[in-house]
């Protein structure tokens, strides 16, 4: 497998410096989702800010233990929801996070599916808690 | 950037002398072996140089060569054309070979090997046994004896595995078949026949057919420093094989197609390389993979999987415990070096190594398998820089990853 024509410049460069990575301490929302198929576990944490009456993401890290997709997708979608509207960021879809590494291997689709459903799912927890 | 090319399971590259021994044979010698003139002759002469080169390596005759375009044509060849050879001399109604077929293999075998198998049972015209290997990826002769069964036409089990390395018992299981047929000759029943998939012991062990009991043998040149897309099929005088590629009459009428002259040509030189040299190169590689090992297994949460000992000298491979093979790839790609792994992530059809599954290894640790395999020109210092970039990578997915 040629891994430079594999993935995307983009994701290659997710891997190597992955954004928002690591525990956030005392989080407002975390969801830990797993792929059954293929193994790979993604963790996901939120801190929700309030402004003007209105919730944003003041904060989110990731934690994966997976392969380069995995990573690059739970890498991106921090930067993608950082700072932006709750009601809005629930709204990202698989499709918007492939898009925004410049493409995935059909393949390694399913990649992007866990990266969203792990946002969902924080969000889920921090209005649970609430 | 150093640069550790250390997946030689998957290929290798093409050997210098190899290369010049096959180039005049593109564009000077460039004739068509079936045609009779100065140019076909020229063509012929090197095709049956090469092939006497072959038969030589594995103590066949020249007559015992096929030469096809891969392992995989090779393997293909063997289990489909035995088969339909068997099933055409049930139609004579003469003939004491039992209505249903029967093949035993092991659950380790290359894709090659059980994709054919799966296509025979799908026809209808065999039943298979997959046979389980104990925790080194090993099948126990046993298992091979208890597996036989009137019917049964073919054994077909690798000599070493890709993915671990393990050295299987193919001469011990040529003993049992040898016995067997002792027994079937005086009934007047029918041979059992023995493949072995020969792919990953070219270059490191002997193999010699005759040692090996062996009557089918399939190898591909590409994991011995002969170019992709030429390979060869060991049959057995007397062996019955059906043709599955038709049209001409080359290789004896088996396989149709005009020759690869300057691939033929290649597999020649580069098989009697191997022949002239194995002991020298496999020791030093052995002990170039076992610094390897040693060093990769002082890493916390690393385990050797494969045999310990009987393994192929060139195949280091292990499960490295809360980090992913694929992201591993990638790391040690961006660090100059090359390696393998049999996660799912890795395997385009997203399941675990069927491999490390037989051995009994959960998904969940196979996850985090990784393969190097060294290649004869593997240097000290190669294997030096891995063990220095390497736990560093470990340390870095470990952190990425969610605490248990």
């Amino acid at each position: 497998m040629d891994l430079q024509t594999f993935y995307s410049k983009k994701v290659l460069e997710h891997v190597r410096h992955p954004r928002n990575m690591g525990e956030l301490k005392n989080p407002d929302g975390v969801a830990t989702v797993g792929n059954r198929v293929c193994g790979d576990i993604m963790r996901l944490y939120i801190k929700v800010t309030k402004r003007g009456g209105r919730e944003y993401i003041g904060d989110v890290r990731f934690q994966t233990l997976g392969c380069g997709a995995a990573i690059a997708t739970s890498s991106i979608i921090t930067t993608m929801v950082k700072g932006r509207l709750l009601a809005e960021a629930e709204k990202i879809t698989d499709k918007a996070v492939a898009e925004a590494l410049g493409g995935l291997p059909p393949v390694k689709m399913h990649c992007s599916l866990l990266a969203a459903d792990a946002l969902k799912k924080a969000i889920e927890d921090y209005r649970r808690k609430r | 950037m150093r640069k550790v090319y250390l997946d030689n399971a998957a290929t290798t590259p093409v050997d210098k002398r190899v290369l010049a021994a096959a180039r005049p044979y593109f564009s000077q010698r460039f004739g068509n072996a079936s045609e009779p003139h100065l140019w076909g002759q020229e063509a012929r002469r090197a095709i049956e140089t090469a092939r006497e080169k072959v038969a030589d390596f594995l103590g066949a005759k020249p007559k015992e060569i096929i030469f096809t375009s891969c392992a995989t044509e090779s393997i293909n060849l063997a289990h489909k054309g035995l088969l339909e050879a068997k099933l055409r001399e049930f139609q004579n109604p003469k003939s004491q070979i039992p209505k249903k077929l029967h093949i035993i293999t092991s659950s380790v075998e290359h894709k090659a090997v059980l994709e054919t198998c799966k296509h025979l049972e799908k026809l209808g015209w065999a039943k298979v046994t997959y046979l389980p290997v104990d925790k080194y990826g090993m099948v126990r002769v046993s298992d091979v004896k208890q597996a036989i069964r009137p019917e049964t036409i073919l054994v077909s089990v690798m000599y070493v595995n890709n993915e671990v390395g393990t050295i299987e018992p193919v001469a011990e299981i040529g003993k049992v078949i040898k016995g067997i047929n002792r027994s079937r000759r005086a009934s007047h029943s029918p041979p059992l026949y023995f493949h072995t998939d020969a792919t990953q012991a070219i270059q490191y062990l002997d193999c010699e057919v005759d040692k090996l009991g062996v009557d089918l043998l399939s190898l591909t040149g590409h994991k011995f420093c002969a170019p992709k897309g030429i390979g060869a099929l060991y049959v057995r005088s007397g062996v019955p094989i059906v043709r599955q590629q038709d049209g001409g009459e080359q290789e004896r009428g088996l396989r149709a197609g005009t020759e690869n002259v300057p691939g033929i040509v290649a597999l020649g030189e580069a098989i009697g390389q191997v022949q002239r040299s194995t002991f020298q190169v496999q020791n030093r590689v052995k002990e170039l993979r076992d610094r390897l090992i040693d060093g990769v297994l002082k890493i916390s949460g690393t385990k050797l999987t494969g045999h310990p000992t009987k393994r192929a000298p060139h195949i280091a491979s292990f499960v490295i415990e809360g980090v992913e093979g694929e992201a591993m790839l990638l790391l040690l790609s961006d660090k100059g070096v090359a390696a393998s792994s049999g996660s799912a992530c890795t395997s385009g059809v997203l399941g675990p190594s069927h491999v490390l599954t037989a051995m009994g290894i959960s998904a969940e640790v196979s996850h985090g398998s990784l393969r190097f395999s060294l290649g004869k020109d593997t240097a000290g210092e190669d294997i030096d820089y891995v063990l220095k970039v390497l736990p560093g990578i470990v340390v870095q997915l470990r952190k990425m990853a969610p605490a248990a």
